[in-house]
């Protein structure tokens, strides 16, 4: 096996694996710390996307935008942009019982998939958005160096995140979280007010899903609506399961390991079943995670790595 | 502002009411709390003393009528809000964080902590750090008043029925609320611990704290209330000394389930 091809291959696994990871640290903090059930994943992912490309984008005649800002702006941008829907359906639906969460952001990212495949004058339609800039290709070209150093800046965004999330859910704050989580009226009966606190967690995690989406889109260079399906969804929901929810290192790990067996099984598919077949070659996938996802729930429940007692790091023991 | 913390009673209710699809559990119940004064609730099992208790803490809300703390009105508000104006309760059932420690079931409970605004972690981590230490040495404190300080760092589902009612209480002192609701705060604890607790009320009330408790433990209830609320049916049938309240013979026919005249 030749070292560059191979080398260029692990950089490249490694950026998705840690974009997955930014969507499944603010999934994290929905579920395992918030206990907030959003399956509207893809959704957020996308508005963060067309938000980065959008503000990012060289100008084109016949669409909104881009506005040939610098990509860290677009970076910003798109978690405000995630922040902002993420604020609006929260405000909505939190109020409501905790099972409507679920069918509103699954209804929200199924509205956010067909407006970006249909507002053609904002999204590009069907076509999406082409030539969204990578930084750094200037200088770098296409090849490892680009990889590696585009992974180089996913690995710190993620490093940030993770740095600032372990800051907060290990504090009061994560404290009330967990307290909220675990009996509402006993938090209520000590002042702690329930609503304002879940939606906090909702609107950071979904930014951070949109900060994956515009990863995602200056990694690849163009996005289009199919790149934001809810099978999106199921593979940060699995990552965050198998790897375990309630820890920052779960879902980061979770993120690697469903990602390499996604990769794995991807290409074998590929590679063996005749072209016929492939497309139902990728149901099969679904359904290995699946089985992956039953069997770590029965052997254990809390993921591979699971959740501890003590939440604010101020409070452990000495 | 003019009427906060002045001579008048601490908590008015006026015509409280609560059904549940029934008859009224609580119908139509009137009582002014004393500033200062350790309050008691007695009534026998299914009075509604426990549903007084929800309706006062706003963990339910009343089909009818109000409440003053301190002469500001708090009906319709939400729970958290009545904690934040120094209205602290304990649950006859206790709800403690069962996967939570000890430790941190009590640092929970006190008011305006710094670190529970989110950014706040981010940009002033120093102060946090500090305010924690606080309130881990206050918490430390009041775990150690009920006798729980070595069970600090397990996760509160391991403790015992009794443990779990000292944790509720220590939780809600170490918020320093003005008028604290007890929801049977003897039942389940051993004698010698509840000899120290009723000391530690008294010393409480005696800083300023105003107390109303309900117990079905009448020598907790002459040592401590003055004066005694009795509750049957949804009512208050009357109010008044512990002995007064015991030689009463309405209270002793609500308590025989014989229907008063
Ligand atoms: N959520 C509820 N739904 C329906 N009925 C209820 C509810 N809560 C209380 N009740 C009823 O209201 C009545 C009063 O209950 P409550 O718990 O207030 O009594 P209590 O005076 O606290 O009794 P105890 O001394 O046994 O604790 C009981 O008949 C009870 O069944
Ligand atoms: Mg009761």
């Amino acid at each position: 096996m030749e070292l560059i091809p191979a080398l260029s291959y692990l950089a490249f696994f490694l950026v998705f694996a840690g974009i997955f990871a930014v969507m499944a640290l603010g999934l994290n903090l929905q579920w395992g710390f918030t206990g907030l059930f959003n399956v509207g994943v893809a959704g957020f992912v996308a508005v963060g996307a067309y938000a980065s490309a959008l503000l990012t984008g060289p100008p084109e005649p016949d669409r909104l935008g881009g506005f040939g800002l610098p990509v860290l702006v677009g970076w910003i941008g798109a978690m405000v942009a995630s922040g902002i829907a993420a604020f609006i359906v929260g405000v909505a639906a939190l109020r409501l019982r905790e099972d409507y969460l679920a069918i509103t952001t699954f209804g929200i990212a199924v509205v956010i998939q067909l407006v970006a495949l249909n507002a053609q004058a904002i999204t590009g339609g069907p076509f999406g958005i082409q030539s969204i800039p990578k930084p750094f290709a200037d200088a770098l070209g296409a090849g490892l160096a680009w990889n590696l150093t585009y992974l180089g800046l996913v690995v710190l965004v993620l490093g940030v995140a993770w740095w600032a999330l372990d800051r907060l859910v290990a504090s009061p704050w994560g404290r009330v979280l967990r307290a909220i989580r675990e009996d509402e009226l006993a938090a209520a009966s000590l002042g702690k007010r329930a609503a304002a606190f879940r939606l906090q967690s909702f609107v950071l995690g979904c930014m951070l899903m949109g900060l994956g989406g515009a990863l995602y889109a200056h990694f690849v260079g163009y996005i289009a609506p199919e790149d934001f399906l809810p099978v999106l969804t199921f593979q940060v929901w699995a990552m965050l399961i198998v790897g375990g929810s309630g820890r920052n290192a779960g879902a980061v790990l979770g993120a690697v390991l469903v990602w390499a067996i996604w990769s794995v099984s991807g290409g074998l598919i590929r590679g063996l079943l005749p072209a016929a077949e492939q497309a139902r070659g990728a149901a099969l996938q679904v359904v290995l995670i699946g089985v992956l996802i039953a069997a770590i729930l029965v052997l254990r429940p809390r993921g591979v790595l699971g959740e501890r007692a003590t939440v604010s790091r101020h409070a452990a023991g000495d | 502002m003019a009427e906060g913390g002045g001579a008048g009673p601490i908590l008015v209710a006026e015509g409280l009411a609560k059904a549940f699809g029934g008859p009224r559990v609580v119908d139509g119940v009137s009582f002014a709390l004393q500033r200062g004064a350790i309050t008691g609730l007695i009534g026998p099992n299914g009075a509604g003393k426990t549903t007084l208790f929800n309706l006062v803490a706003a963990s339910l809300r009343p089909d009818a009528g109000a409440l003053h703390l301190d002469g500001a009105p708090i009906h319709g508000l939400r729970p958290d809000q009545v904690f934040g104006l120094g209205l602290g309760r304990t649950f006859q059932i206790p709800r403690p964080f069962p996967a939570m420690t000890v430790l941190e079931n009590v640092m929970l409970a006190p008011q305006h902590q710094q670190g529970e605004r989110f950014w706040a972690n981010w940009i002033r981590p120093g102060a946090v750090a500090a305010e924690e230490k606080r309130n881990r040495a206050r918490a430390m404190h009041w775990l150690d008043f009920v006798g729980l300080a070595r069970l600090a760092q397990e996760p509160a589902r391991v403790l015992s029925g009794g443990q779990r009612k000292l944790l509720e209480l220590a939780r809600v002192l170490v918020a320093e609320p003005r008028l604290i609701l007890l929801d049977e705060p003897g039942a389940g604890v051993a004698p010698p611990l509840l000899e120290i607790i009723m000391q530690k009320i008294v010393a409480l009330n005696q800083a300023g704290t105003s107390f109303l408790i309900v117990e079905h433990n009448m020598d907790l209830i002459a040592a401590l209330c003055r004066p005694v609320m009795v509750m049957a049916q949804g009512r208050l049938l009357m109010q008044g000394t512990p002995d007064e309240v015991r030689g009463d013979t309405r209270v002793i026919e609500a308590y025989l389930g014989i229907e008063a005249a």
